[in-house]
C-alpha cells in the first residue's frame, strides 16, 4: 500500500524523484552517468562544465511549483528543462500565504487539467512531495526540489556528481558535512547518497544543538570539534546557516559559530592536501565559511552550480523519457 | 420494554462475574440474572449463545466536534458510532468551540446527546477559562452542570502557579483533574517522536522528555495539592514508570492509554502516513511494550479511544500540516480484544479496562448487578471482520487501521435497557 516505493514504476524505473533513500546504488550511478553524457566533450576538462541542448523532452511540459523562495534551484531546474527542449511553467506561491493541503491538492488538479507532465516541487513541509506524488494523475511525475527538512535529492546528486568528477571512486573517501544538520534537507539527502555509494567514513560536525537525535542511525559519525572531524578529510561539505538559527537558543552568536565551526584555511590544514570544499549555497561569508576558502583553489562551489544543470537534466530525462516497456525489451532497457 | 438476554457469557468485572447466564431487564435496569423473576414476560429476547455480554463500554476521551466543528462530526454521528461499537458512555473533553467553560456549553452537549439517544455523554469542564491557562474556570458551576472532571485538554498550562491554584481549587470542589502531560516548549512545533523516524524524515520532533518532564511537574503538584489526578493517553514507558512510582507512594493518580499506542510505533509513519499523525506521538517499540506492561500491572487502568474524527482535507496535507488524531471509537473494542489474543490481558481484565476502571475514574459505575442501569454490550468474540471506510459509522474516516482484520464484533448495544444498536437492523 503506502509503504511501497512510490518513486519507482512497475518495472523498477524512476517514476518520481522524492528522496535518495531507497534508491539502489546502480540507480544513482545511472543518474550520474547520464548527467555526464550531457556535458559536452570538448568541455570535459573545463572547470565549469558546459551543457548542450538536446531535444529529449520536446513537447513535454514541466511545472516548477515553488512554495518556498529559491534562486539557484529554481533557475537550474528551469535551465535544465529548457536544455531538454521542454516547455517550462513557473508558479511561485507566496510562502507566507496559508497554503494548506487542501488548496495544494486542488491546485494540482487544476494544473493536471492543463496537460502537464512533471511537477518540480519545493515546499516548506517535510513530506509535501510524497503527498503530491501520492495524489497526482498516473502520467505525471514529481521531482522533489526540497521539502521541509526532509530531502533535497537533486542537490545531493549534484554534490556526489561533483565529488565523482574530482575523486573518481567513493569507497576510499572520508567526507565531513559541517553545520546545521538538524534543519538541513540537503544533509539528509547527502547522507543517504554517500552511504548508499559506500564511502568509508562519513562524518557530521556541529554543536549538539544542531545535530538531530539518533543521527548515528543514518550511518554517520558525529563530531563536535572541527579539528577532529576534519582530520584527513577528502571532502568537506559546508551547510548554510540560516540567520533565524540565532534565535531559539541554538547558538549564542554568529561570531562564536564562525570561531568554532566556520571553515578557515587554518582549520582546513588538518584535512588531506587535495581536500575539496563544497557548499550548496547561498554562502554566508564569515559565518560558516571564510571568503579565502570559498574563493580558494580547493573550493568547487561554482562548479556545483553548473553541475546542477546536468544532473537535473539527467533526472528529468530519465523520469520523463522512460520508453514504454513491452515484454521483449523488459530487463534490458536502461 | 422488558428484554431478556439469554445464554450469553456474562463478564462483569465490577462484580467478579464470568459465567454463562441470562440477564433480564425492565424499566432500564437489570432485574434478574439467571432465571427470570416470577411473572416476567420479555417483550424481546436476545439469543446471546456464544456471545460475550458485558457492561457498556466507557470511553474516557472522545472528541465529538460539536459544538464548533460540525463539518468534522456531530454528537448524533459520533454517538451512533459509539453505539455501534458497544460504547455507552463517552467522556467529552472541553476543547469544543466554544470551550466547555460554562454550564451552557455542558448543557448543550448533554441535551444534544439525550436527543440523539445513542450514548451517554459526560463532559469534562475546562480547568481555565477558554483554556487560556490564566484564569480559573467556574469549576463549581461546571460541577453542578454535571461535569465529571476538569481538564485543560491539549492546551498546556505553562504557568506553574496557575496550575497549582487550578489543582487546589479542583481539589476543593472534589473534582478530578484530567491531565495531558506535555511540556509545551519541548513539544513546540513537533509532530513526531524525536528519534529514528523523525531524523530520517526530517520531521520536527517531540522528545520523550516532553511527556516525562510534564508528568514530573504534575506529580509534585498533585502531592502538594492533594487533587485526584488522571493522566490521559500516556505515550512513553518512562512516564508510565513515574506514575507507577507515584501510585506506590500513595498519590491519588490514575492513567489511561489510547488503544493505538498499544499497537503502533513511530515506524508506522512509514513515508509520511498522516493517519499516524497523533498527539502525543507514536513512540518506540520499547515505549509500546512499556505501555503494555504498565497496563498489565494495572498502573494504567483504562484504555480509551482518544477519538478524533476529521474531515478528509484535514489529513490530505503534508504530515506536519495535517491534523493529528484518529477516528477511533470503532477500533476500541477490537484492538483491546487483540491484547487478549496476544496474551497481554485476560478477557476479563481487558473488559475491565473498558468498563469498570474507566467508570471508576469518572465517578460512575459500570456493572450489571441487579438494580444497575442496563447499559450492555454484546459481542461475538469469534467473528472476523475487516475494518473499512464503508463499515464505519463515524463521520471521520481517518484511521491507520483501515484494512486491518479484527476478531470480535459488537452485535447489540443497550443503553438504559433500550436497544440502540443491533446488527440485525
Amino acid at each position: 500500500m503506502k509503504r511501497r516505493n512510490l518513486q519507482l514504476d512497475e518495472h523498477g524505473r524512476l517514476r518520481h524523484l522524492l528522496t535518495i533513500e531507497g534508491l539502489k546504488r546502480q540507480q544513482i550511478v545511472d543518474i550520474l552517468d547520464t548527467a555526464e553524457s550531457f556535458i559536452t566533450v570538448d568541455d570535459q576538462q573545463a572547470r565549469n562544465a558546459q551543457v548542450r541542448k538536446v531535444p529529449l523532452l520536446r513537447g513535454k511540459t514541466i511545472v516548477n511549483l515553488f512554495f518556498e523562495a529559491s534562486t539557484r534551484t529554481l533557475t537550474t531546474f528551469e535551465l535544465a528543462a529548457k536544455r531538454l527542449s521542454a516547455d517550462v511553467l513557473k508558479i511561485n506561491i507566496n510562502t507566507s500565504a496559508t497554503v494548506k493541503g487542501e488548496s495544494l491538492l486542488d491546485m494540482l488538479q487544476n494544473l493536471e487539467a492543463m496537460q502537464c507532465d512533471m511537477f518540480v516541487v519545493r515546499h516548506g513541509d517535510s513530506g509535501a512531495a510524497h503527498l503530491i506524488a501520492q495524489h497526482v494523475a498516473p502520467h505525471i511525475s514529481v521531482i522533489n526540489a526540497g521539502d521541509g527538512q526532509h530531502a533535497h535529492p537533486t542537490q545531493a546528486l549534484l554534490d556526489i556528481f561533483t565529488i565523482r568528477r574530482h575523486k573518481g571512486e567513493f569507497a576510499p573517501l572520508t567526507v565531513a558535512i559541517v553545520g546545521d544538520i538538524m534543519h538541513s534537507r540537503v544533509a539528509r539527502s547527502q547522507i543517504h547518497a554517500l552511504t548508499t555509494l559506500g564511502i568509508s567514513d562519513l562524518r557530521v560536525i556541529a554543536p549538539k544543538t544542531l545535530i538531530p537525535a539518533q543521527v548515528e542511525g543514518l550511518g554517520v559519525h558525529v563530531y563536535h570539534d572541527m579539528k577532529e572531524g576534519l582530520h584527513n578529510a577528502d571532502v568537506v561539505i559546508m551547510l548554510r546557516l540560516q540567520k533565524e538559527r540565532m534565535q531559539g537558543a541554538l547558538l549564542p552568536s554568529e561570531q562564536e559559530y564562525f570561531q568554532d565551526y566556520g571553515l578557515t584555511e587554518e582549520k582546513l590544514a588538518v584535512a588531506k592536501s587535495d581536500v575539496m570544499v563544497m557548499h550548496p549555497g547561498p554562502i554566508n561569508r564569515g559565518v560558516e565559511i571564510d571568503s579565502e576558502v570559498a574563493d580558494g583553489p580547493r573550493s568547487v562551489i561554482l562548479e556545483q552550480v553548473s553541475n546542477g544543470i546536468a544532473v537535473r537534466m539527467a533526472v528529468m530525462s530519465m523520469v520523463l523519457g522512460r520508453p514504454p516497456m513491452d515484454k521483449e525489451s523488459e530487463g534490458t532497457a536502461q | 420494554m422488558k428484554i431478556s438476554i439469554l445464554g450469553g457469557r456474562l463478564i462483569d468485572p465490577a462484580n467478579g462475574l464470568d459465567q454463562i447466564t441470562n440477564i433480564h431487564i425492565a424499566a432500564g435496569k437489570v432485574v434478574a440474572l439467571g432465571d427470570a423473576p416470577a411473572g416476567f414476560e420479555a417483550g424481546q429476547s436476545i439469543d446471546a449463545n456464544g456471545q460475550i455480554v458485558c457492561p457498556g463500554l466507557v470511553d474516557l476521551r472522545a472528541c465529538l466536534r460539536e459544538p464548533g466543528q460540525e463539518y468534522k462530526a456531530t454528537i448524533v454521528s459520533e454517538t451512533r458510532a459509539a453505539a455501534k461499537s458497544g460504547i455507552t458512555t463517552l467522556v467529552c473533553p472541553p476543547d469544543t468551540d466554544p470551550v466547555a467553560d460554562t454550564p451552557a456549553v455542558v448543557d448543550l452537549i448533554r441535551h444534544r446527546s439525550i436527543q440523539a439517544g445513542f450514548a451517554r455523554v459526560l463532559s469534562l469542564g475546562a480547568l481555565t477559562q477558554n483554556l487560556d491557562g490564566k484564569q480559573l474556570a467556574e469549576m463549581g458551576a461546571l460541577k453542578a452542570a454535571g461535569c465529571v472532571g476538569v481538564s485543560n485538554a491539549h492546551t498546556a498550562i505553562k504557568n506553574t502557579q496557575v496550575m497549582r491554584r487550578a489543582m487546589e481549587y479542583a481539589a476543593s470542589q472534589d473534582l478530578p483533574v484530567f491531565l495531558h502531560a506535555e511540556d509545551p516548549s519541548l513539544a513546540d512545533g513537533g509532530c513526531a517522536h524525536e528519534g529514528a523516524v523523525s531524523v530520517r524524515l526530517g520531521l520536527p520532533g517531540i522528545p520523550e522528555i516532553a511527556e516525562s518532564i510534564a508528568v514530573a511537574r504534575e506529580l509534585q503538584l498533585v502531592e502538594q495539592t492533594g487533587v485526584r489526578a488522571h493522566f490521559c493517553q500516556l505515550s512513553s514507558e518512562r512516564a508510565a514508570k513515574m506514575i507507577a512510582r507515584a501510585q506506590y507512594d500513595g498519590l491519588p493518580v490514575t492513567a489511561d492509554v489510547a488503544a493505538h499506542q498499544l499497537f503502533l510505533t513511530e515506524m508506522d509513519i512509514g513515508y509520511f502516513d498522516s493517519q499516524c499523525h497523533v498527539r502525543p506521538p507514536l513512540r518506540t517499540q520499547r515505549d509500546r511494550d512499556g505501555l503494555r506492561a504498565a497496563l498489565k500491572r494495572g498502573t494504567i487502568s483504562a484504555i480509551c479511544s482518544d477519538h478524533q474524527p476529521h474531515d478528509t482535507d484535514a489529513k490530505l496535507a503534508p504530515f506536519p500540516s495535517s491534523a493529528p488524531g484518529i477516528s477511533a471509537l470503532e477500533t476500541l473494542l477490537p484492538l483491546t480484544l487483540r491484547l487478549v489474543d496476544e496474551n497481554i490481558l485476560s478477557l476479563s481484565e481487558a473488559i475491565a479496562c473498558l468498563t469498570h476502571h474507566p467508570a471508576h475514574i469518572v465517578g460512575t459505575s459500570s456493572s450489571l448487578a441487579i438494580g444497575d442501569c442496563a447499559d450492555v454490550c454484546i459481542f461475538d468474540p469469534e467473528q472476523y471482520w475487516e475494518f473499512t471506510t464503508e463499515s464505519m459509522a463515524s463521520q471521520g474516516h481517518n484511521s491507520p487501521f483501515l484494512g486491518w482484520e479484527f476478531k470480535g464484533r459488537v452485535t447489540h448495544t443497550l443503553l438504559a435497557g433500550h436497544i440502540v444498536f443491533n446488527t440485525r437492523n
